[in-house]
């Protein structure tokens, strides 16, 4: 299938990703430019991880206004696949095609190590090729990914289904010290309530190779290649 | 002496002028003499940030020479902005090492940040892609009041920017101790990639080329942070100095990396140069000097942050993320339209003349107008006096008795900082981005593969400065060698080093005897592994009130594995794995952590063969392309029983060990001495039959020491019978838990 991944100023883990796509799965991706209006007649959208524009007012705050950003909220009105990863997530929030918004983390500090995550609805677009609780090792890297959102707002998540990733320990089980940015209710990734739309703070794209973080990140991929085939 | 013309509000130069510039006598003697003239105020200002220690190596360019730079791999060695080796299939490794530990130490976190910003741009300005980073650093010890301020700010400072422009950092060491309460170290290296043939170059040429300013606009900021921060000891006044540190915007210099490298494959850049310390003087100076040409600049052209800069300002501003690059002829709008794509700036402010004088413009009138050479070429060049200092005398060494047992010996040197997990420090930067890093921190050496083959770099960064405190020359050697032995546990050959050479002030000759020794044991130590030393940066001036930083030498060892699949982790991965320790001799308590710890004063460091080292590098690569170890991990601090400990503690979960070994040994000298290298190696069986046989054929002592258990238990002899969980919690508490006391 034909991939986007968007390339903001400040964007990271855009190169990662189209490497991922390309080199790895084999798939046909395109790179999106921010000042560009054309995704290129991608079936997924993909926002990546980096700092657009620095990060320096607030994460995504600037991004969302891009001239791309249009086309893709249109494009996700249509139904089409986005996924926002790390700073693609808080560029999804901000622009509020996901709810909630991802604040400063718990400790102050940027973190960079892997955590085991727990698929809490595999019956979704992006999460259809893995178990129901099957457990993901996935790196995060990032310094703002305290998620938030009001208490009848995430209770209604809860009911749809909108959660599909949570932080938990070693075990699988929820575990305060397994949630490393202290998240509300543990929430790694998000879907809107039309299901086309999924932030997550890990980083898939980083765990798509044995010798480089495992390859559990192709769980995500796969999912959204059955999805779209 | 004829005066030229000064420009309103100009103070008048004179002697008094010329000392508060860090200028001397003679040197300011010099200046006239070569102008034939007064200088301007600018031209002042410009002699004194060119004629600094910081630019123009005054003290340190004689001994410098000696050491090797060149071999079959070198594509570049010293002189341009950073050296570069051929690591096969078309690739090109680019890298240097570089100190910022004044301003690290006036201000943590700008300080430490745009010390990342200086050394990424000195890669890519050499058209190569920076892919990995490490960190050399050393903070006082945890008694001192500022210690966590400094720690804290300086972590932050280098996530803050290394995590933004999007460069992993994959490796790195930190030093806790009091000999750098007043002046701490931040020495940060780059690693980039570039193709065979596409390397840019800082040698103008072209007579009538234009001269374009690309990025940041200019600011007030970093004024004199070369010659008077930099090449300066500290003392009371030292915090008002505060406003010479540059002040970093890592997005514009991710920005600057994207539009550089894009401007790169055009062909229309003929040669360019980061505007680091004395900013676009440097640059524009340097730049001409190479290509045995001139330069013409016009100020007026030069984007600013706000009206009303002079000169004097422009011209010694260190604002951050800025380049000049000589474009070739009639390609400019090319250019700037690359740079407008990523909102940058690009203006031409000058061309290439060919009467080799450096022509500076503003308001229409010359500003100044000096011979490219003698603010180059012709700087100063110092043979300064170097003799060793007295004896020190030594307190006897105490009783044994003092000393502490075995069992108690571990948990506390596990607990020291200097040998506790790094993870806080670490944990706090982005090691995964750009999807290359196969080990990243917490490991002997970070290792990173190059896509689309299947090499791979091992990165380490090593310094040893209480064997240099003990003697400069065996301490340097002994640092080569644990960065050498380091990247070759990891199945990597060393094939290329970049230093940062961390000294007190070279106007003492005891100083300057300390500098020239660790020269002199970085030459032969290279040369013994064939790792020419292509860059590298002089920190002259590490002292406070009269009281110098040990002699500090930092390697930064690259090394090349054919095929990143062979490599070799530091973790037991096998129960029943037999254990091996190869090294290259006994070791001894001299300049270990266990005599700092624990008081003992030892007088000398042993000898070291260079040739056993080498063959030890060599016959690790060996075993690793043969696929006979299943893991290698180098002592070093608090050694043997440390590293076994540490080889246990598998991230995947601890596996323990059992060692037993020959009686009658100095159990302490043998478990927690340091100095000579030594391995520690798990394999199966039949491996472990034919590492021993290579290794005793290099001459080399192999001892069979014990095997890999299930469970994790650490058993040495009769003395150590440790549970690895609480050593393990030990080894991670211990730094968090030192920086979260108030």
């Amino acid at each position: 299938m034909k991939w986007g991944v968007v390339t903001f100023p400040g964007s990271l883990d855009d190169r990662d990703t189209l490497h991922a796509l390309r080199e790895v799965m084999g798939q046909e991706a395109v790179a999106l430019w921010h000042k560009d209006e054309s995704l290129g007649g991608a079936k997924c959208v993909v926002l990546p991880g980096g700092f657009s524009y620095g990060d320096y007012l607030r994460c995504g705050a600037i991004a969302r206004f891009s001239p791309i950003m249009r086309s893709i909220a249109q494009f996700a009105g249509d139904g089409g696949l986005v996924m926002g990863i790390c700073n693609g997530f808080q560029i999804l929030c901000e622009a509020h095609l996901l709810p909630g918004a991802l604040t400063r983390n718990r400790s102050l500090s940027f973190i960079c190590e892997r955590v085991t995550l727990r698929v809490e609805n595999s019956h979704t677009p992006f999460t259809r090729a893995a178990r129901q609780g099957e457990l993901l090792r996935l790196p995060i890297k990032h310094g703002e990914g305290l998620y938030v959102a009001p208490e009848d707002e995430l209770r209604q998540m809860e009911e749809r289904g909108q959660v599909l990733l949570r932080y938990v320990g070693a075990d699988g089980a929820l575990d305060e010290a397994a949630n490393p940015n202290g998240s509300t209710r543990a929430i790694a990734g998000v879907a809107n309530q039309r299901f086309n739309v999924f932030g997550l703070m890990p980083h898939p794209e980083h765990a798509t190779e044995p010798l480089l973080g495992g390859t559990d990140g192709l769980r995500i991929f796969q999912s959204i290649i059955e999805s779209a085939a | 002496m004829s005066r030229p013309p000064a420009l309103p509000g100009e103070p008048a130069v004179d002697d008094a002028l010329a000392a508060a510039h860090g200028l001397t006598r003679d040197e300011f003697a010099r200046i006239r003499s070569v102008l034939g003239r007064m200088p301007t105020y600018t031209e002042l200002g410009v002699f004194s940030v060119m004629w600094s220690e910081h630019c123009s190596y005054k003290s340190s360019r004689l001994h410098l020479k000696m050491m090797p730079a060149g071999g079959a791999r070198v594509a570049q060695g010293p002189g341009e902005n950073a050296g570069a080796i051929d690591v096969g299939d078309g690739w090109l490794a680019v890298f240097k090492i570089e100190s910022h530990n004044h301003p690290s130490f006036v201000e943590p976190y700008q300080g430490a940040a745009t010390g990342v910003g200086g050394i990424l741009r000195d890669i890519f300005t050499m058209g190569a892609r920076p892919v990995a980073s490490m960190d050399s650093l050393k903070f006082g010890s945890f008694d001192h009041p500022r210690t966590r301020y400094l720690l804290s700010g300086v972590v932050a400072g280098i996530g803050g920017y290394g995590n933004c422009v999007g460069v992993p950092t994959v490796a790195g060491e930190t030093t806790f101790d009091a000999a750098y309460n007043s002046n701490i170290l931040v020495n940060a290296f780059c690693l980039g990639l570039v193709r065979r043939g596409e390397l840019l170059s800082a040698r103008a040429s072209g007579v009538g080329n234009p001269v374009l300013y690309v990025g940041s606009a200019t600011g007030r900021d970093g004024i004199h942070g070369a010659s008077l921060l930099a090449s300066a000891e500290f003392d009371a006044t030292s915090e008002s100095k505060r406003p010479t540190v540059q002040v970093g915007d890592p997005f514009t210099e991710k920005l600057l990396i994207e539009a550089c490298l894009e401007a790169a494959t055009s062909g229309a850049i003929v040669a360019i140069q980061d505007m680091g310390a004395a900013g676009l003087t440097s640059s524009s100076s340097e730049m001409a000097a190479r290509g045995e040409l001139g330069i013409e600049l016009d100020l007026d052209r030069v984007p600013l942050r706000e009206p009303g800069l002079t000169p004097y300002e422009i011209l010694l501003s260190e604002s951050q993320e800025r380049m000049l690059i000589v474009a070739a002829r009639g390609r400019v709008g090319e250019l700037a339209a690359i740079f407008a794509k990523w909102d940058l700036h690009a203006v031409e402010i000058g061309r290439i003349t060919d009467d080799r004088r450096w022509r500076v413009r503003a308001g229409g009138k010359v500003v100044a107008d000096i011979p490219v050479a003698a603010l180059t070429d012709d700087a100063p060049l110092y043979d300064r006096p170097a003799t060793p200092p007295p004896k020190p005398a030594l307190a006897p060494r105490p009783a044994i008795a003092t000393a502490p047992d075995a069992r108690a010996a571990l948990r506390a040197l596990l607990g020291s900082p200097n040998v506790a997990s790094k993870r806080w420090i670490f944990r706090q930067y982005d090691s995964i981005v750009q999807g290359n890093t196969v080990v990243g921190p917490g490991s002997d050496a970070g290792l990173i593969r190059i896509k689309g083959t299947r090499r791979g770099l091992a990165l380490k960064v090593d310094s040893n400065p209480r064997a240099c405190a003990i003697d400069p020359y065996l301490g340097a050697v002994a640092t080569v060698c644990e960065a050498a032995i380091n990247v070759a546990a990891a199945g990597a050959r060393p094939v290329g080093i970049t230093n940062c050479l961390n000294y007190g002030n070279p106007e003492r000759p005891e100083i300057m005897w300390q500098f020239v020794r660790g020269v002199e044991g970085i030459r032969d130590a290279a040369l013994a592994f064939d790792a020419p030393v292509v860059s590298g940066n002089v920190s002259f001036y590490n002292e406070t009130e009269g009281r110098a930083i040990p002699p500090t030498p930092t390697i930064a060892m690259v090394g090349l594995l054919d095929d990143f699949h062979q490599h070799v982790g530091q973790f037991f991965s096998h129960p029943d794995d037999l254990v091996v320790i190869v090294r290259s001799g006994p070791p001894r308590l001299a300049a270990s952590e266990y005599a700092a710890l624990f008081g003992l004063q030892e007088p000398a460091l042993g000898p070291l063969d260079l040739a056993r080292e080498r063959a030890l590098a060599d016959g690790l690569v060996d075993a690793a392309q043969a696929g006979l170890i299943r893991s290698a991990h180098d002592v070093s601090d608090g050694g043997l029983a440390v590293a076994v400990a540490e080889a246990c503690f598998n991230p995947e979960g601890p596996l323990g060990a059992e060692l037993v070994f020959a009686p009658g040994i100095d159990t302490a000298c043998e478990l927690f001495g340091e100095g000579r290298s030594t391995v520690v190696i798990s394999a199966s069986p039949e491996g472990v039959a034919r590492l021993t046989e290579r290794f005793r054929r290099a001459g080399l002592e192999v001892i069979s020491a014990g095997r890999v258990t299930r469970a994790p238990r650490l058993r040495i002899g009769s003395t150590i019978d440790e549970d690895l969980v609480e050593l393990r919690e030990i080894y991670e508490r211990a730094l968090p838990g030192r920086i979260d006391e108030r």
